[in-house]
C-alpha cells in the first residue's frame, strides 16, 4: 500500500445522514472480480440520471468539486452492507479523506485497509468544517495524519484522534497480513492450545 | 477472577496476540464465504504465493448472483454473474476449502447454510465478508461481517486485527403479543437505539421474549443487529440451542460433543458483568412493525402513520423528507392504506422454515390479491426440501406465489429478481435503502406473516386483522 502524505485539497460537503454502502456503490457493480475502475460508479445512482448522463445537482459533478480529495459527510457514514467495493470506488475517484461525526464499523475498517483516512470529528467541529466545504474549489483544507489535525481554509486548526497502530499503518502504508505473518509463530502456538481445549472446532 | 459477558467470555477465549495498545490477533473458527466478496481475497493470495491457512475451517457458497428460477440448472446466463460464480467454484477447488456448488441441495444463503450444515457453533468466532454474519450469534457465536481485504487476511492467517467492543445488553421483557415476531422485535430495537445506536458495541439479547424464540427466530433477531450499527449481536446459548446443534452433519459427535456441551454450558454472562449500555424494551409493548423510510430505523407500528419530517431532529429532518420523497408517501398517511406490487419472503433475515411456516399460515386456503407479485425464496435447497414435505410451498403455489430456488434473491437484488423504477414491495429482508431492490425500488420491512398479509390484501396490512 502506498503511504499516506499530507493531504491539501478540495474538500466536497455530503450533510445527509446513514448514506449506506448501496448508494456508495450499488449493487450492479459489485460483479467485478477486480478492485480497479470503480471512480466512474462512485454515488452512482445520485450521481447519473436514468439514461446515464450526469445529476448536475450532485456535489460531486458540480465543477468545484469534481476534483475533491475529502469528503466532509453526515452522521453513521457507510452503514449497511460489507462491501469493500465502497472504498475501492472512493478511493479510485481520489478521495483520500472522510470526515464526519460517525462511521459504521465495517466501512471505518475497510477504509485503513486502503489507504484512506476516516476521521471522526465532534459536532460543533463538524460544522466549521462542513461550512468550509460548501465555500468550493478556492478554499482548500489541508489534513495532516502526522500531526493529527484538520487546518480549514481560514486556518482554524482542529486535532482529532487516530489509533495509533492505523495511524502508524497508513504513514508508513504497511500490509496487515505481512505484519500479521511476522507472528505466525503465535498462531502455531495458539492453534496447537485450541486442539487440546476445543479439539471438535 | 472478574465477572465477564459471554462476550468477553469468547474473545478471551480466542486472544492469539495482544499488543501494548490493546490490539489483539484474534483467532478465527469458521470462514463462510460467498462469490461475491471473495475473488480479489483469493487473488491477493495467489499474487503474494500464499495458502489458506486452514482451509478445513473455510465453507464456501454462492448465494448472492445465482438465479432462483428452474433454468439455473443450465447455467448462469448474466455473464458478469457467471464470471463471479465460476471464480468461486475455481478458487474454492485450487485452494481445497468445502464448497457446496449452485445445483447441490445443501447450496442456499451462506448464513443459513452455516448453521444448518453444523458448522457455526456456540463460543465459536465466526467471519464471512457479509454484513449479516452477525446472523450466527443466535447460536452464541461471536460472528461478524469484514471487507475483503480481511477476507485475504483471515485466508492467509486465520486470524484478524481487532480491537474489542463494548458490551451493550438488549432485554426484551415479557412474553410477545399474537402476530408478532422476532422481526418485530428486531425492527423494534433499531427503531429504539437508531441505525449508529451500536457503533462501537457487541450487542448481547436477552430476555424472557428472547429465550422464547426458537433458534430461527433467534437468527432473525441476531441478523439485524447490524442494521443497528453493531459489530455483532448475541444469545448465551441454552437447550434449545444444543437440540438444534445435534447431529448437524458438522457438529461435534460422541465423546468430542460431551466436551463441547460442558463448556458451551459456561457460555452466558454472569450475574454482575459490567455493561456499558443497557436497552430494555417490554415485549408486551411491541407491535408488528413496517418501515416507512429508507433507513432501518424508520420503523413504525402498522396502526401508525408516516411521519412529518419536520418532527425529527439535525440531519434526520433531511433525511426523512429525502426518504419520505423517495418512497413515494405523504406524511399523515395511514401505514396500511399504502398499497404494493411485490411481495418478498426470503433472504437470511427470514429465509428458514420457520419464516416460511409462518407465512403459510396466513395463506392457508387463500388467494394474493390479482396484479400482485409474490415470491418465496427458501434460504437452502434444504429449507425448500423440507417445505415442499410439509406442504407449505403447496399452499405459496395454490395462493399465487412464484416458488423460487435458493438465494439472496430480491433482499439485494444482484440476480435477475430486481424491483423496477416506482415499484413498491413488501419484503422480509434486511435493508429498505435507496435502490437497494433495484433502482428506484421501494422497500417496506416486515415479518413474514405481515408479507403474507400484504399479499392477500395488496396492501400493507396489521396480520391480526388476518389472525
Amino acid at each position: 500500500m502506498e503511504k499516506f502524505e499530507k493531504v491539501h485539497g478540495v474538500a466536497a460537503p455530503m450533510p445527509l445522514i446513514n448514506i449506506d454502502t448501496d448508494m456508495i456503490i450499488p449493487k450492479v457493480h459489485l460483479k467485478t472480480i477486480k478492485r480497479s475502475g470503480l471512480g466512474v460508479v462512485l454515488f452512482d445512482e445520485m450521481r447519473y440520471n436514468e439514461d446515464g448522463t450526469e445529476n448536475e445537482d450532485f456535489v460531486l459533478n458540480k465543477p468545484a468539486y469534481r476534483n475533491a480529495e475529502i469528503l466532509v459527510a453526515g452522521d453513521n457514514f457507510g452503514c449497511g452492507s460489507s462491501r469493500e467495493h465502497a472504498p475501492w470506488a472512493i478511493k479510485d475517484f481520489g478521495i483520500k479523506v472522510i470526515i464526519s461525526t460517525s462511521f459504521a464499523d465495517i466501512f471505518y475498517n475497510n477504509c485503513f485497509k486502503n489507504g484512506i483516512l476516516p476521521i471522526v470529528v465532534e459536532d460543533e467541529h463538524h460544522a466549521i468544517l462542513m461550512e468550509d466545504a460548501h465555500k468550493g474549489e478556492n478554499a482548500r483544507m489541508t489534513v495532516d495524519l502526522e500531526e493529527q489535525k484538520i487546518i480549514t481554509s481560514d486556518g482554524v486548526e482542529i486535532t482529532f484522534d487516530i489509533d495509533p497502530h492505523r495511524k502508524h499503518c497508513l504513514l508508513n502504508g504497511l500490509d496487515d497480513i505481512g505484519l500479521t505473518m511476522e507472528k505466525a509463530h503465535h498462531i502455531d502456538q495458539f492453534e496447537e492450545k485450541a486442539s487440546q481445549a476445543r479439539p471438535w472446532v | 477472577m472478574s465477572p465477564k459477558t459471554l462476550y468477553d467470555k469468547i474473545w478471551d477465549a480466542h486472544v492469539v496476540h495482544e499488543a501494548d495498545d490493546g490490539t489483539c490477533l484474534l483467532y478465527i473458527d469458521r470462514h463462510l464465504v460467498h462469490e461475491v466478496t471473495s475473488p480479489q481475497a483469493f487473488e491477493g493470495l495467489r499474487m503474494a504465493g500464499r495458502k489458506v491457512r486452514a482451509p478445513e475451517k473455510t465453507i464456501a457458497v454462492p448465494d448472492h448472483n445465482v438465479p432462483t428460477t428452474p433454468d439455473r440448472v443450465n447455467g448462469i446466463e448474466n455473464p458478469e454473474s457467471r464470471i463471479q460464480v465460476e471464480a468461486l467454484d475455481k478458487n474454492a477447488r485450487e485452494f481445497g476449502i468445502h464448497y457446496y456448488p449452485v445445483n447441490d441441495i445443501r447450496q442456499g444463503i451462506v448464513h443459513i447454510v452455516g448453521p444448518e450444515q453444523g458448522w457455526t457453533l456456540p463460543g465459536m468466532t465466526v467471519v464471512c465478508g457479509d454484513s449479516h454474519t452477525a446472523t450466527h450469534g443466535a447460536f452464541g457465536a461471536l460472528a461478524h461481517g469484514i471487507g475483503t481485504s480481511e477476507v485475504e487476511h483471515v485466508l492467509a492467517t486465520q486470524t484478524l486485527i481487532q480491537k474489542k467492543s463494548k458490551n451493550m445488553k438488549v432485554e426484551i421483557t415479557g412474553k410477545l403479543q399474537p402476530g408478532v415476531t422476532a422481526k418485530d422485535i428486531t425492527l423494534a430495537v433499531i427503531g429504539e437505539t437508531g441505525t449508529a445506536g451500536g457503533t462501537g458495541y457487541v450487542i448481547e439479547y436477552c430476555g424472557e421474549a428472547i429465550r422464547d424464540l426458537s433458534m430461527e427466530g433467534r437468527m432473525t433477531v441476531c441478523n439485524m443487529a447490524i442494521e443497528g450499527g453493531a459489530r455483532a449481536g448475541l444469545i448465551a446459548p441454552d437447550e434449545k440451542t444444543f437440540e438444534y446443534v445435534k447431529g448437524r452433519p458438522h457438529a461435534p459427535k460422541g465423546a468430542q460433543w460431551e466436551a463441547a456441551l460442558a463448556w458451551w454450558k459456561t457460555l452466558y454472562s454472569d450475574d454482575d458483568a459490567h455493561w456499558d449500555k443497557v436497552v430494555t424494551i417490554r415485549g408486551e409493548d411491541i407491535a408488528p412493525v413496517v418501515t416507512w423510510g429508507t433507513s432501518p430505523e424508520d420503523v413504525l407500528p402498522i396502526t401508525a402513520t408516516v411521519p412529518n419530517p419536520e418532527d425529527f431532529e439535525g440531519g434526520k429532518v433531511e433525511a426523512a423528507r429525502r426518504s419520505i420523497e423517495y418512497m413515494g408517501l405523504k406524511p399523515g398517511q395511514k401505514l396500511s392504506d399504502i398499497e404494493i406490487d411485490t411481495v418478498f419472503i426470503g433472504s437470511c433475515t427470514n429465509g428458514r422454515i420457520e419464516d416460511l411456516r409462518a407465512a403459510a399460515e396466513i395463506l392457508k386456503g387463500k388467494k394474493i390479491k390479482d396484479g400482485i407479485r409474490a415470491m418465496v425464496v427458501p434460504g437452502s435447497g434444504l429449507v425448500r426440501a423440507q417445505a415442499e414435505e410439509e406442504g407449505i410451498a403447496e399452499i405459496f403455489k395454490q395462493a399465487g406465489f412464484e416458488w423460487r430456488l435458493a438465494g439472496c434473491s430480491m433482499c439485494l437484488a444482484m440476480n435477475p429478481d430486481q424491483l423496477q423504477p416506482g415499484e413498491r414491495c413488501a419484503a422480509t429482508s434486511n435493508r429498505n435503502f435507496e435502490g437497494r431492490q433495484g433502482r428506484g425500488g421501494r422497500t417496506h420491512l416486515l415479518s413474514p406473516a405481515m408479507a403474507a398479509a400484504a399479499a392477500i390484501t395488496g396492501k400493507l396490512t396489521d396480520v391480526r386483522e388476518l389472525m
